[in-house]
């Protein structure tokens, strides 16, 4: 029982990953300062921010469901958190496991997405609910491409669970190689669910002010921040899960440091990516995901499904 | 189900505006079905306290307009003093106003270019074009004493000469300078979200340009091939060979390449400027007085064409000055640009006319809220009618009166 | 011809050059010798002609007689717009711009620079 809270509360639990998160997000910054020629931020800067956030006050406009506005960083949080205990991380068994997690993560990872419209939607000021609404908009783009990458690595391990297909693919390390396309659109998809240049459509800081979450301010925003630096661990993680399930029989200590190493990978991917587009506009957006990063998915699929009956 | 209509307020504070403007769009989705465009938040008096200072200290006053294009409005002042006065400007100095001149321009042309990117989300053409530009900022520091705002003028000359030390490393800096620049124009021409972003967006046909009286860039991306610097050559420019860029995408597109084109073109005037620099002078005495007469001066600021009308009638100070910023005529075309189109494009189509709405707000026009007319106000009338409405309001105006007096009485 | 990410090279390649940002206040650059920062007056040269108050755009700078043929300055540091007419007005040179530019201050009566007639004994006082 006391495992348990230790590995949900501590490791790999709420500390490790918040603390992750805040390592990650300084990663991120830093790398996307020296791309551009800068210095960028020091270490502590993500901590500073969150502690500057939670000191200060929230202001709840006067016309906003207050239950609402103050429960969606909290379900945020907890459904990514929820989402981490099934990803399998240094080893070919997440903390807990059963056939069809890997519905269950990618459900809970949706959470999110419908936590910033809400709370932008509830916000009920003009800003807010022009980016509630392209937050769902977006979804209606990269969700497909999202799920169909991560599918086809899983119908080609012949199984629903996270923990079945790195076990699947440790003993199979060539079959990672047909999932690279796979991966590239898994990475667009990915940006698309972070929020990410080219995909920050909802955050426009020039247009709409800071989208959804404009009203926001003090302790929830502080909430909201660290929930979104955890969403891009916890995708990172996914990703590095279903595609680079390599070397998760070296032990907990190497293992552990393999992880750290894959992830850190797809991070300075997306932040390399972040800095070389401009952000598109939502109609062009959803033109591009359905006319070329969709039918790629699909292929992939398509691929993996004539693979699946070669080997069998 | 036709879509409820929600009004946006682009302003006055807003993060796509570096200044304070009022833009009231009316949404339907993300489409913009109507907008309304507000001036007047950044109207300082300039005009007015032009009239109560000298010539000598009005340069410094007109010069700080504006940050980004301060040459050009001293530079236009000084032509109309000058004019009026009858002055003979040495041949030496109007060659380096004109060098600091396309200086300017090459460092604004560069500003323009970050400020482009950061509305459209890439904040690395934003990082790059800043870092490249501190070349010219700091040639600008080196030849004139300050970053922006050079006070490089003054009544009959400029008041710094160059150096034959500071030629070389002018050259240098724009060595540099154009190099990056190619790989801009190469960067604008190929990467596929830049074009995505800008083709297409605020359109304005050549007849809309000449009909709603847009200037600068803004007309020239839309084939109108007005130049002020060729059209009426002022400074040096009718002894300088350079090419007017005109382009027909008429969208924010063309307005981007057409930038890009001038940028070019002025690292061939300056490389020209200091191949040609004359020997001499540079400035002459002027008279503290200036005689009786009026002037009418233009000059081609980065951002269009600016006017200044100057009236002298004999004294150290000048009767009147008005100011006609290019802005003032770019901004009224935002809204007929922005008909249709999207909240998303919002931002770059403002940027795109390079807007500096400190050198906008220039006239105000008083309108009674009753009837909706409009008229003007001299100063007695402005300064009864406010406090007639502030003893309307209850003020007492006996303890106001008794603190006047003794500040008076203490000066 | 379309490449999506064309600016990936430059990106990459300044991963290897040094960022041009500088860590201020512990790194500074230091300005060139003629910039327009912080008048310095010289109480010796002045004839008290008062010509740089009559030119000041925003009469930063006050001249008081304090003896015979003895004058101080006093410049107003938020008032001056570091224009420099009141050096070329000075038909003596008193007056000169030093690249000093860092002025800012949280003590309001700190703005006040007198140079008093002693040379050597400038002091930052309250009027």
């Amino acid at each position: 029982m006391t495992g348990a809270l230790f590995n949900i509360f501590i490791f790999p639990g709420v500390l490790f990953i918040a603390a992750f998160g805040l390592a990650a997000e300084y990663i991120d910054r830093k790398l996307c300062a020296m791309l551009q020629n800068r210095v960028g931020p020091p270490w502590f800067q993500p901590v500073a921010d969150f502690i500057k956030l939670a000191a200060k006050e929230d202001v709840i406009p006067q016309h906003a469901d207050s239950g609402v506005f103050k429960m969606m960083p909290i379900i945020a949080m907890t459904s990514i958190i929820t989402a981490f205990v099934y990803i399998p991380m240094w080893s070919t068994q997440a903390l807990f496991a059963f056939k069809g997690d890997l519905v269950v993560v990618l459900y809970l990872l949706t959470i999110p997405t419908l936590t910033y419209f809400l709370g932008g939607w509830y916000s009920r000021s003009v800003f807010s609910m022009i980016g509630a609404v392209r937050s769902v908009t977006q979804l209606f783009a990269y969700e497909i491409p999202l799920f169909l990458s991560i599918l086809a690595p899983a119908m080609l391990a012949d199984t629903w669970s996270l923990s079945g297909m790195s076990q699947y693919y440790n003993g199979h390390p060539w079959a990672i190689l047909f999932n690279v396309v796979g991966f590239v659109i898994a990475i667009v998809s990915l940006m698309g669910k972070l929020e990410k240049v080219p995909f920050d459509i909802p955050e426009a800081e020039t247009e709409i002010v800071a989208g959804a979450f404009t009203e926001y301010s003090g302790r929830l925003l502080a909430l909201f921040r660290l929930a979104i630096d955890m969403e891009l661990v916890i995708g990172a993680s996914l990703l590095a899960a279903v595609f680079l399930p390599f070397g998760l029989h070296l032990g907990p200590w190497a293992g552990f440091g393999l992880y750290i190493v894959k992830v850190l990978f797809v991070i300075a991917l997306v932040s390399l990516l972040r800095t070389v587009f401009a952000r598109l506009r939502i109609d062009q957006m959803i033109s591009f995901c359905w006319k070329v990063v969709a039918p790629i998915a699909f292929i992939q699929f398509i691929a993996d499904l004539i693979i699946k009956g070669i080997h069998s | 189900m036709p879509e409820r209509e929600v009004k946006i307020p682009i302003g006055p504070q807003h993060p796509a505006l570096k200044e304070p403007e009022s833009f009231l769009i009316t949404l339907r989705g993300e489409k913009i079905t109507d907008m309304t465009v507000r001036l007047g938040y950044n109207h300082r008096g300039i005009e007015k306290a032009c009239e109560q200072r000298t010539y000598i200290q009005d340069m410094y006053l007109v010069e700080r307009v504006c940050g980004i294009c301060s040459h050009s409005h001293s530079t236009c002042f000084i032509q109309a003093v000058e004019e009026i006065a009858g002055l003979e400007v040495p041949k030496r100095a109007i060659y380096i106003r004109t060098l600091i001149a396309e200086l300017e321009r090459i460092h604004s042309h560069l500003l323009w270019l970050g400020v482009a990117g950061h509305e459209i989300g890439f904040d690395t053409l934003l990082m790059y074009t800043w870092r490249d530009r501190e070349a010219v900022m700091d040639i600008l520091a080196l030849l004139t004493g300050n970053r922006v705002n050079y006070g490089i003028n003054t009544i009959g000359g400029v008041r710094r000469d160059i150096t034959p030390d500071q030629i070389p490393q002018i050259l240098t800096a724009i060595d540099t300078l154009e190099e990056r620049t190619k790989y801009y124009v190469k960067v604008g021409t190929e990467e596929i979200t830049l074009r995505e972003r800008l083709s297409g967006v605020g359109k304005l046909s050549k007849e809309d340009a000449i009909h709603l009286g847009a200037t600068g860039p803004t007309a020239r991306a839309s084939g109108v091939d007005r130049d002020t610097r060729r059209d009426d050559p002022y400074g040096a420019y009718g002894l300088l060979q350079f090419e007017v860029i005109t382009d027909d995408h008429c969208d924010v597109y063309g307005r981007t390449l057409v930038r890009l084109g001038e940028l070019m073109e002025s690292y061939k005037l300056v490389r020209q400027i200091l191949r040609q620099l004359p020997e001499g002078q540079i400035m002459v005495k002027a008279p503290r007085k200036i005689s009786a007469g009026q002037a009418i001066s233009r000059y081609e600021a980065p951002r269009g064409e600016d006017v200044h009308y100057v009236k002298a009638n004999g004294t150290e100070k000048p009767e009147r000055v008005k100011l006609r910023a290019p802005t003032l005529a770019n901004v009224q075309v935002v809204a007929h640009m922005l008909k249709d189109g999207y909240l998303a494009d919002t931002p770059i189509v403002i940027a795109a006319i390079d807007p500096c709405f400190s050198c906008t707000d220039r006239a105000v026009s008083i309108m009674d809220s009753n009837n909706g007319q409009a008229g003007t106000m001299d100063w007695p009338a402005l300064r009864s009618y406010s406090i007639e409405w502030y003893r309307k309001q209850g003020t007492d105006f006996s303890e106001l009166n008794r603190k006047f007096r003794i500040l008076m009485e203490s000066e | 011809m379309f490449r999506p990410g064309k600016m990936i090279s430059q990106v990459l390649g300044s991963l290897f050059k040094k960022p041009a940002t500088s860590k201020y206040p512990f790194v500074k650059k230091a300005m060139p010798k003629n910039f327009r920062g912080k008048l310095r007056f010289y109480p010796e040269k002045c004839i008290g002609c008062r010509m740089c108050m009559r030119d000041c755009p925003s009469g930063a700078i006050t001249i008081r007689t304090v003896g015979e043929k003895k004058f101080e300055a006093e410049i107003d540091l938020a008032k001056c717009i570091y224009c420099g007419q009141c050096v070329d007005s000075c038909p003596k040179k008193a007056l000169e711009s030093t690249p000093e530019f860092e002025l800012a201050q949280l003590d309001e009566g700190k703005l006040k620079v007198v140079f008093s007639a002693e040379p050597g004994n400038d002091t930052k006082t309250k009027t």
